[in-house]
């Protein structure tokens, strides 16, 4: 193909795949000037030297185009949450079991790493909080490496109070917000 | 001189945050979960194999071979495979994991790659791009796959 040797019309497509619980989601496709947004699962969008065009893909072509693509994707990350018993640096009896379920999850991946974020309530500034969400994350980051989580493949961090589990009011006090979350990928 | 300036700390404490953000986003990006296969990936120039654990940098390149596929989970935990003669590049990404703000530029430079977005796309729906020769897709979330023939 000419067009190949000027390097100028590589061609191609793009699919917008269906989302696992079913959101909205979209994609903005833009050629030159032109813009299609893909926003329904299977909208589809032939990228050509003339400008995109858009069609309507299937599950059995994205399987036949995608196929190796889509089976090397790599496991979601999947998230566990540890609460203190109050007042003290010790889980509660129920996040005990979660963490039995943490290192379950780490063994099943061939190069887990592991995410500990600390969230607080809304009480107090976002400095104060984001320093107190990094010091309940590197608890229970030194816990779990007590429990055999290697050094390098565990890392803390903290969101403050900038995701709190239950809405609050800013300057409310709610312990479902004073948590640990852990996210193993 | 500090009681005269309450507001130093405040700056102080920005600019620590800032500069951990900026480390963390200069070196370790992402990480090869899945590897199939060749593949290689090149940085500063050098070509590097590609196993199973692989730390990713900014600026790099992955490719796989004819019989290659490659699965990448990124800091933001977007989520980017690739199937066989795929050239992709990680040619920018700046991400704070505590505001969850940053920037994902992505390209593929032929081949096919499949894309589940991150913390950084749903922060920010403008902050994620995947370019390819001749079109640009901003990403507003989540789920899509993109292919460049030859």
């Amino acid at each position: 193909m000419v067009c190949t040797l000027l390097g100028a019309c590589a061609t191609g497509t793009v699919v917008l795949l269906p989302e696992k619980d079913g959101r909205h989601t979209a994609v903005a496709v833009k050629q030159g000037d032109r813009e299609i947004l893909l926003e329904e699962p299977y909208a589809a969008t032939r990228v050509t030297p003339v400008g995109p065009r858009a069609y309507r893909s299937s599950a059995q072509e994205v399987e036949s185009q995608f196929g190796p693509a889509l089976a090397a994707r790599p496991s979601r990350a999947a998230s566990f949450t540890l609460y203190f018993v109050e007042g003290k640096d010790e889980f509660t009896e129920e996040s005990r079991l979660v963490v039995d379920r943490i290192l379950s999850e780490i063994a099943l991946r061939p190069v887990p790493d592991v995410l500990v974020v600390g969230h607080t309530d809304l009480v107090g500034s976002d400095p104060f909080n984001d320093a107190l969400g990094q010091q309940r994350a590197e608890t229970v980051r030194s816990a779990l490496i007590r429990l055999g989580i290697p050094q390098s493949d565990i890392h803390a961090i903290s969101r403050g109070k900038r995701a709190p589990a239950v809405p609050t009011a800013d300057g409310v006090a709610e312990p479902r917000n004073r948590r640990v979350e852990i996210i193993v990928r | 001189m500090r009681a005269a300036f309450p507001q130093l700390d405040l700056v102080l404490i920005a600019l620590m945050v800032l500069c951990v953000a900026t480390v963390a986003s200069a070196a370790e990006i992402g990480q090869i979960k899945i590897s199939r296969g060749q593949v290689t990936v090149e940085r500063d120039g050098r070509v590097l194999p590609g196993p199973v654990g692989t730390r990713l940098q900014t600026a790099d390149t992955v490719k796989t071979g004819a019989d290659g596929s490659i699965g990448i989970t990124m800091d933001d935990d977007s989520l980017l495979s690739a199937g066989p003669n795929s050239v992709l590049s990680l040619d920018r990404y700046a991400f704070d994991p505590t505001t969850n703000k940053g920037r994902f530029d992505a390209s593929l430079n032929k081949g096919t790659l499949a894309v589940i977005s991150g913390r950084i796309a749903k922060e920010s729906p403008d902050a994620m791009t995947v370019r390819t020769p001749t079109a640009v897709l901003g990403v507003r979330g989540t789920e899509f796959a993109v292919s460049v023939n030859d």
